[in-house]
């Protein structure tokens, strides 16, 4: 039974494998130059611009937990719509006081400014 | 198909290694990482029981689906607690925290 | 097509009022000007009043909500004598909360809506504890109720020790739901089934499942943390010091009436099969937290603290009523003096609660048991009144506290727990010690107390000194009440 899975086991391994040959190869035999340039950390080949532990200001952190928030609350409305059809209005019903639920947070970080950027 | 007990050694091993986490590490956001794990490992849990119990009855995994929600939940007030004390305090160190008796 | 079933909303229509309600005061505060937040504060106490209404006019009725298609007797919610009861009780709770914040809010200058709308919140999240019958349910109101009060600990911004309690609290919290939820997995594991009734049959007909255990444990460890039983207490008193005062007021008696219903219905409806392993630890539990609880109160100065572990010994004797769950023929009266006894420390505490928010001054002052020297000679009713409410604290006649540990000390008796009841006589007579010091140095030492004259603070403290003095002499009425409503339980 757990054989069905050997093909996966062996793919890892093999896998594995073969980036570290590849790795140990380059290492191995490889030239090593070590100039400015390449010691600077990758930014999708821009100029990198200040240290790379920045600080984020905290509205960054504000605006990802409403995200997190309003986000979540999708995992309620997948199950719902593949069922949708079989629990007609009471469904409809039942979403729209959740979604009405959801508003309510929404209009209240809204008149409190937590969705401005300054 | 992989047995059950799989999922459950797993599952506990991820519980195990969240409880070491909010024992071990200092940081408040790391003690809070500790405990999504536990609750992410409660969720394989659920998850594994409802297939392998009885596959038409859903509770296990709704409930896994309200886990999710409560976590976001928590994680926000969790967030919003540690930046509020960073701001009074200057430290998310739950160690320096000490000016009630811990 | 499942049916609009009314029947649902009936059973449920307090709560959903109130969470309706706390909705529109949450989007109505918006609107109302810095200047007149007391408008949200009296617009909460409405709604609470509102629901308690409704809650009281379901007296008598008794009913299941939510329940799967075809099978009436696996249920998500459930209303019977016991939710109703604890309800009230709850929403009582909340009024005698709000009446004690409006003027510390304040005068601490933390003056803010949402204040009101959190503890409605949590209060919602507490009735749905007291009406659950499936643990998805139990895990949702434990949030519902957890979520705003690890918010309102931490609700003095500007103030470092609110701060740190809140962190401390959603740690602690967060960590002990982790073990709840955990314990439900397994529960859900052994018996493929999250209804409490349901998990009843299943657990009945079978041998004694070691994962079935084991869950059970977990969620008793869970909810231990949550009412603040030893050796789960740690938290309690860094939380209870550093929360703003009306918020200790309202979470030491809130959550953990929140904290036994659930205890209650977990445990009472669907384990009553692993008495024989749960009643031996639950003994330890509530002895060592009457002994620990007493004996580190009489170390403390500060009087949030000394409460704080004065919450965690009655948590002990509360915790005593619950001892012989499983056994139907002692667990009804058991349970029913437990009930009463959550009533008696309810009123005294926020009696004594008030006394010490009308005591505090700002940047946590006046919180010291020395700064209650001269109480007597200033403000005689205040005193008179904190010494009513140490007496019933302590248990001396003639208070609620006397009558609750008279009718659970009776039931501890007729259980059998000889032991346990010893312990509970002893350590009561050892808490003398430490509230009686307060009564001392009001009486005694002479000192210079400040005090504000706050209309709602004053009414709600000399209120729950004329019940805790009043319902002492005539609590048969309240008594019988507990008990009917305990009755169908079991």
């Amino acid at each position: 039974m757990l054989l069905e899975y050997l093909a996966i086991a062996v793919l890892i391994v093999l896998a594995t494998v073969v980036a570290l040959i590849a790795i140990g190869l380059g290492g191995l035999f490889g030239p090593k130059k070590k100039t400015v340039n390449k010691s600077m950390p990758y930014e999708s080949g821009m100029m990198p611009i200040g240290p790379g532990t920045r600080r984020m200001p905290v509205r960054y952190y504000l605006i990802g937990v409403l995200f997190i928030l309003f986000d979540i609350e999708v995992v309620f409305f997948l199950p719902w719509a593949i069922v949708f059809r079989q629990l007609g209005w009471f469904g409809l019903i039942e979403m729209v006081v959740f979604v009405a639920i959801l508003l309510v947070g929404y209009v209240y970080a809204w008149k409190k400014g937590a969705l401005e950027w300054e | 198909m992989i047995p059950l007990s799989w999922y459950l050694i797993l599952s506990a091993a991820l519980f195990s290694i969240g409880l070491f986490g909010v024992m071990a590490r200092r940081n408040a956001i790391a003690i809070l990482l500790g405990i999504e794990l536990m609750f992410n490992a409660v969720n394989i849990n659920l998850v594994a029981f409802w297939r392998y119990l009885d596959p038409t009855i859903m509770n296990g995994q709704v409930f896994a689906i309200i886990v999710f929600a409560v976590a976001a939940a928590e994680v926000a007030v969790g967030l919003a607690l540690v930046i509020s004390v960073y701001r009074n305090r200057k430290t998310v160190v739950v160690d320096d925290l000490d000016l009630l008796k811990w | 097509m499942p049916p609009i079933n009314f029947n649902d909303i009936e059973v449920l229509l307090p709560l959903i009022i109130l969470v309706i309600w706390a909705c529109l005061l949450l989007l109505v505060d918006l609107f109302i000007p810095k200047k007149h937040k007391w408008l949200t504060a009296l617009l909460a106490a409405f709604g609470l009043a509102l629901t308690l209404g409704f809650t009281l006019s379901q007296l008598g009725s008794e009913s299941n909500g939510f329940c799967a298609t075809g099978k009436p007797s696996i249920c998500m919610v459930v209303l019977d004598g016991f939710s109703v009861l604890v309800n009230a009780l709850l929403l009582l709770t909340g009024l005698l909360g709000v009446a004690l914040a409006y003027g510390y809010l304040k005068r601490m200058g933390i003056e803010r809506g949402e204040y009101y709308t959190l503890m409605l919140f949590s209060i919602s999240g507490m009735m749905l504890m007291a009406q659950a019958s499936d643990l998805i349910i139990v895990f949702l109101a434990l949030e519902l109720l957890s979520l705003p009060l690890y918010v309102l600990s931490a609700f003095a911004r500007s103030n470092s020790d609110s701060q740190e309690a809140g962190l401390k609290y959603f740690l602690l919290g967060a960590f002990s739901s982790g073990f709840i939820l955990y314990g439900i997995a397994l529960v859900y594991g052994a018996t493929g089934s999250t209804s409490l009734s349901q998990i009843f049959e299943i657990a009945s007909v079978g041998t004694s499942s070691l994962l079935l255990t084991i869950g059970a444990a977990l969620i008793l460890v869970g909810l231990g943390f949550k009412v603040a039983a030893v050796p789960f207490h740690m938290w309690t008193p860094d939380v209870y010091q550093g929360a703003p005062t009306p918020v200790t007021a309202f979470m030491t008696a809130g959550a953990k009436i929140a904290g036994f219903a659930a205890l209650l219905r977990v445990f009472g409806s669907a384990f009553p099969n692993l008495s024989e392993d749960i009643t031996p630890i639950l003994w330890a539990l509530s002895a060592a937290t009457m002994i620990v609880g007493n004996l580190l109160a009489i170390a403390q100065t500060n009087i949030k603290r000394m409460l704080a572990y004065s919450s965690i010994a009655h948590t002990g004797y509360i915790l005593m009523a619950f001892v012989p769950y499983g056994n139907p023929e002692v667990a009804p009266v058991s349970i029913a003096a437990g009930l009463f006894y959550l009533f008696a420390y309810t009123i005294t505490n926020f009696g004594a609660w008030g006394v010490v928010i009308a005591l505090e001054q700002k940047e946590s002052k006046g919180l010291q048991i020395s700064d209650y020297a001269g109480l007597r000679r200033k403000y005689p009713v205040l005193a008179g009144a904190m010494t009513v409410f140490m007496f019933s604290l302590i248990g001396f006649p003639p208070t609620l506290g006397m009558v609750g540990k008279f009718y659970l000390f009776r039931a501890v008796l007729s259980g059998g727990y000889t032991g346990l009841a010893i312990i509970g006589v002893v350590t009561s007579l050892v808490s003398a010690f430490y509230y009686l010091r307060v009564v001392v140095n009001m009486y005694m030492f002479a000192g210079e107390p400040k005090t504000d004259n706050e209309f709602w603070l004053r009414f709600t403290i000399a209120g729950a000194a004329l019940v805790t003095v009043v319902f002492s002499l005539v609590p048969q009425g309240l008594f019988a009440w507990a008990s009917r409503a305990v009755l169908k339980l079991f």
